[in-house]
């Protein structure tokens, strides 16, 4: 099988979705369209499955490579691992929640739509590129569409989040781009590439690495909103119609998780020990200063926002401690976090068209006149407080006992407070579920229509997913093993 | 075979863009005393001529000298020169309405065929002397084309400003160049290339040559004449102005630092960052307090100015492959947007970004036109501008200048700022939205050359790879 399918098949929905004309037939044909590329990632997963057993701990099992600029050496390489391809499932179940959440969009349908499908191919581009300019690029192919979906189609303070957003991930991707290009120039002649399996063989100086490790960090850090660069989540986030903020928090924060994961740890892996320290620092920080601030959250919207900050600090904390679990942690976490916020995000916007709010205050009792979402609700919200069965109960258990494999006082530390965050997340959590679902209802409530088909199919998929990873995560732990575990030999093997 | 035979093949083959152009010239004049009135006629007659330079275009380039060594051509500069007659035509087909209806049809083309073959000789001198004198036949019929619409106050006072700032850059230009000939006693590119940097005398006179094509590139500090030109002169004119006469001017500049002056390098890479600093800080901070749209052009222009002299900082061959390759992609992309903003102003009379407020419900094309260039000149992909400006970059991250590199890529969060402006603009409701823009034949043909290039050129590797060749070849 050819891995340009996977980008192909979206290009081809957008190419059709130009041609048409009836709103109608656009929603349907990005219907099957997205249903058309979950199918070929499942495909992928059985064959890559097929082919896990008979051969030796090989990093990447497909790959493609065809030459872009050859006098630059920028070849357009791709290839897949454990890692890119659950993270690829992700995307493309986040894609297919995504699209049927749309079936109500009024204005400039087709447009919509065109811009969804373009955010996924970058998203499906920067998981499978093998070097480091055609990462670069699918990874800003994603940020125009982001800036348009919220600055047409959003709600509130759209114009200024909008700005915040695509200035701050622009900015991202300068440092992202100064690391690639200093990275290039600094190695001697012989050695100049931009490949990630060329460069992952070659023994990158360390001065060289601890000088490029922070401007990569400080670019997919802001991706993945780690602490002091976390400020386009919120209002970004709570801007978007709902499908943008599915497919910002499901899979856009997931870049920069997944570009630390894949450029920064395994490219240079004696800076990612040197700074370890620090960056388990930033992850734990972001981890409890996200859950406080969670708590004082009034819109639906902002709560499920700064608690993605909070969740994601897990990733950052797991990539800091270096160890084989921590790490696992870390990439179920990338898809268990992204398959749980998108449901949040899904719901919320389903609630919203009903009650014309999000605030929590002015809302209550809708377990009875709207009992699948407000079902939904209380679902999504067991999982992101880490219910054991559900996906976030596994992913950050993972980081949490990969923690305790370290020994000293500091890691030990930083695992306690992290743990600590877990309680916060009840709290607030808790709360506002209960808020929203129990309680009297208003009179004008009764008349909320229940949920439609499409709002179903959307919700029953991700609770889906995240039962499956939650009962039975050896599946996902088995994908992403192999090449976890090249990582840590690879900084095992630096030191 | 005899000598005569000899010379005249090299001749025709060397210069023979210059001779089209030359001989289109003298038609005109001839056609203008004998009074020919059609419009039709005379736009036919110089698309033929359009026509033809592109056919010749296609014949295998020579190098060669002529004239006693003074002007060359080889593969690059006709590379060159072929697509700036490209942008040329496309700026043909968006204002082919405008020109239909203008009344001064000849003096628009004696005029622009009078630059341009200024242009092309610049391009292709060898010697100060004659790079001068282009340099003069290109500013003054421009200068002249600036006051076109002869009862406009703003189109006088662009057409003084024009041409008082030229004639100062010519006139630093000339200070430069008569100390460079004191110094050195020829002026010949290839005398000088040899020069060394002995003395402040040196330095003085290349920062005085350098300083008049800072002029013609609009660099800060001396940007000052760009937004007022650009504003009172018709959009026609400004387009010419801003990608052909731009393009026409960083080729020659990249030619005077590399191949004559490669021995001043540690003096004009400081220079140059500086400069490059300057300007794109300048122009990106204009531009987004801009609300007419010409103004905006012309102060986002000048930042992508800095961007391609901080290119041409590398010294090497990657960067003038890829400060060329830019150029041809920044002229696309500039083309559609000038040509979305013509087509609008010459039917409507309106140019404030203000107008522009939801103008996608009624002219979808020209609404993602506009915003695929927007898109290409903020640099991102998966259009052109991206890898334009990617490579312009990787060229200036060669030196391993870190803070310019980062400076470089936060000015694109501004950059990106103000052209997103716009695009949004487009895609809000209004309540006086723009009416419904019909486009003819050659607007519909503009519209889609640029777009094909803008999304294509990028991913075709070719491309850039046949420019490098040219550039080694060079």
């Amino acid at each position: 099988m050819s891995l340009y399918l996977i980008l192909l098949f979206p290009s081809l929905t957008i190419a059709l979705l130009l041609a048409l004309r009836s709103s109608r037939a656009v929603k349907w044909v990005s219907f099957v369209g997205s249903l058309a590329q979950l199918a070929l990632l499942i495909a992928f997963y059985f064959h890559f499955k097929s082919l896990d057993s008979g051969t030796a701990i090989k990093p990447f099992k497909y790959q493609e490579q065809i030459t872009w600029f050859p006098s630059v050496d920028i070849h357009f390489h791709i290839g897949i691992d454990g890692i890119a391809l659950s993270l690829m499932l992700l995307t493309a179940v986040v894609m297919m929640g995504a699209v049927l959440v749309s079936w109500n969009i009024k204005t400039l349908v087709k447009e919509y739509f065109i811009l969804l499908i373009l955010l996924s191919i970058g998203a499906y581009g920067t998981f499978m590129s093998l070097n480091l300019i055609v990462l670069f690029f699918f990874l800003e192919v994603a940020v125009i569409p982001k800036f348009l979906l919220i600055s047409i189609w959003g709600s509130g303070n759209k114009k200024y989040s909008a700005n915040k957003l695509a200035i701050m991930l622009i900015g991202a991707s300068a440092f992202i781009f100064t690391g690639m290009v200093s990275l290039y120039f600094m190695l001697p002649e012989g050695e100049r590439s931009f490949d990630i399996i060329q460069l992952s063989q070659t023994i990158i100086d360390t001065n060289i690495q601890s000088l490029v490790y922070v401007l990569i960090f400080i670019g997919f850090g802001t991706f993945s909103a780690v602490f002091p660069f976390h400020n386009w989540v919120p209002d970004g986030h709570s801007s978007a119609p709902t499908a943008g903020s599915m497919l910002l928090a499901g899979i856009s924060m997931k870049l920069g998780g997944f570009g630390l994961l894949r450029v920064a740890t395994y490219l240079f892996p004696l800076a990612a020990l040197q700074y370890a320290e620090i960056v388990i620092a930033l992850g734990a920080v972001s981890i409890l200063y996200g859950a406080v601030v969670t708590m004082m959250q009034k819109d639906l919207k902002y709560l499920n926002a700064y608690s993605s900050i909070s969740h994601c600090g897990f990733i950052i904390l797991g990539m800091g401690m270096l160890t084989q679990t921590a790490l696992n942690g870390a990439v179920i976490q990338l898809i268990s976090h992204g398959i749980m916020t998108a449901l949040f995000f899904a719901i919320i916007g389903m609630i919203y068209e009903r009650t014309h709010t999000r605030t929590i205050g002015e809302m209550s009792g809708l377990l009875t006149t709207i009992p699948f979402i407000s079902t939904m609700l209380i679902i999504v919200g067991l999982c992101s407080l880490g219910l054991p069965g559900m996906s976030g109960f596994v992913s950050e258990m993972l980081v949490l006992m990969g923690c305790f494999e370290k020994q000293s006082l500091f890691h030990r530390a930083a695992a306690i407070l992290s743990a600590m965050s877990i309680v916060i997340t009840a709290v607030y959590i808790l709360r506002a579920v209960t808020k929203v679902t129990m309680g009297d209802t208003h009179g004008s409530q009764i008349a909320y229509r229940n949920a439609s088909w499409n709002e179903k199919l959307a919700a029953l998929l991700l609770v889906a997913a995240i039962f499956i990873i939650g009962l039975y995560p050896q599946w996902l732990v088995d994908l992403v093993s192999n090449d976890t575990k090249l990582i840590i030999d690879k900084i095992l093997l630096s030191k | 075979m005899p000598i005569s035979q000899l010379m005249i093949l090299p001749f025709l083959s060397l210069m023979r863009t210059e001779l089209i152009v030359t001989g289109s010239l003298l038609l005109f004049f001839v056609l203008y005393l004998v009074q020919l009135k059609s419009n039709r006629t005379l736009l036919t007659l110089l698309h033929s001529m359009w026509l033809m330079v592109l056919i010749t275009a296609f014949i295998s380039p020579d190098s060669g000298t002529l004239f006693a060594d003074t002007f060359k051509s080889n593969g690059l500069i006709s590379f060159e020169k072929t697509f700036l007659f490209i942008f040329f035509g496309i700026i043909l087909c968006f204002n082919a309405d405008w020109l239909l209806q203008q009344k001064n049809l000849y003096e628009f083309i004696i005029l622009m065929l009078a630059a341009l073959l200024g242009i092309c000789m610049l391009l292709s001198s060898k010697h100060f002397l004659l790079l001068y004198l282009s340099l003069e036949l290109t500013a003054i019929p421009i200068a002249t084309l600036c006051v076109l619409e002869l009862r406009k106050r703003a189109a006088s006072e662009a057409g003084t400003k024009m041409i008082f700032s030229s004639a100062f850059a010519s006139g630093i230009l000339l200070f430069g160049i008569s100390l460079m000939y004191g110094l050195s006693g020829s002026l010949y590119f290839n005398d000088l290339s040899v020069l060394k940097l002995n003395s402040s005398l040196h330095a003085l006179a290349f920062i005085l040559i350098f300083a008049a094509f800072a002029f013609k590139l609009s660099l800060v500090p001396f940007h000052l004449w760009t937004a007022d030109v650009y504003q009172g002169s018709p959009i026609t004119i400004t387009t010419f102005l801003s990608v052909v006469s731009k393009a026409g001017s960083a080729f020659i500049l990249l030619a005077i630092l590399y191949n004559v002056f490669p021995n001043f390098e540690p003096l004009w890479y400081n220079l140059i960052i500086v400069v490059s600093v300057m300007t794109i800080l300048i122009g990106n901070l204009f531009a987004i307090r801009q609300t007419n749209v010409k103004r905006f052009l012309a102060f986002s222009s000048i930042a992508q100015m800095g961007y391609i002299i901080a290119g041409m900082s590398a010294f090497s061959n990657e960067g003038a492959s890829a400060v060329i390759y830019f150029v041809t992609i920044y002229g696309f992309s500039n083309l559609i947007v000038f040509g979305v903003f013509a087509l609008v102003s010459q039917l409507t009379g309106k140019e404030e970004i203000e107008d522009y407020r939801g103008f996608y419900h009624q002219n979808k094309l020209l609404s993602w036109s506009l915003a695929i260039g927007l898109i290409s000149l903020a640099g991102i992909p998966p259009t052109a501008g991206f890898f334009g400006k990617f490579l312009l970059m990787t060229a200036a991250a060669s030196k391993i200048n870190l803070y310019f590199v980062i400076f470089l890529g936060l000015n694109l969060m501004v950059s990106l700022y103000y052209y997103m402006r716009i695009v949004r603009n487009m895609f809000e409701s209004s309540d006086t939205p723009l009416q419904t823009i019909k486009l003819n034949l050659a607007a519909k043909t503009g519209i889609y050359l640029c777009i094909a290039s803008i999304l294509l050129l990028g991913f075709i590797g070719w491309f850039y790879d046949h420019i490098q060749q040219l550039v080694m070849l060079n």
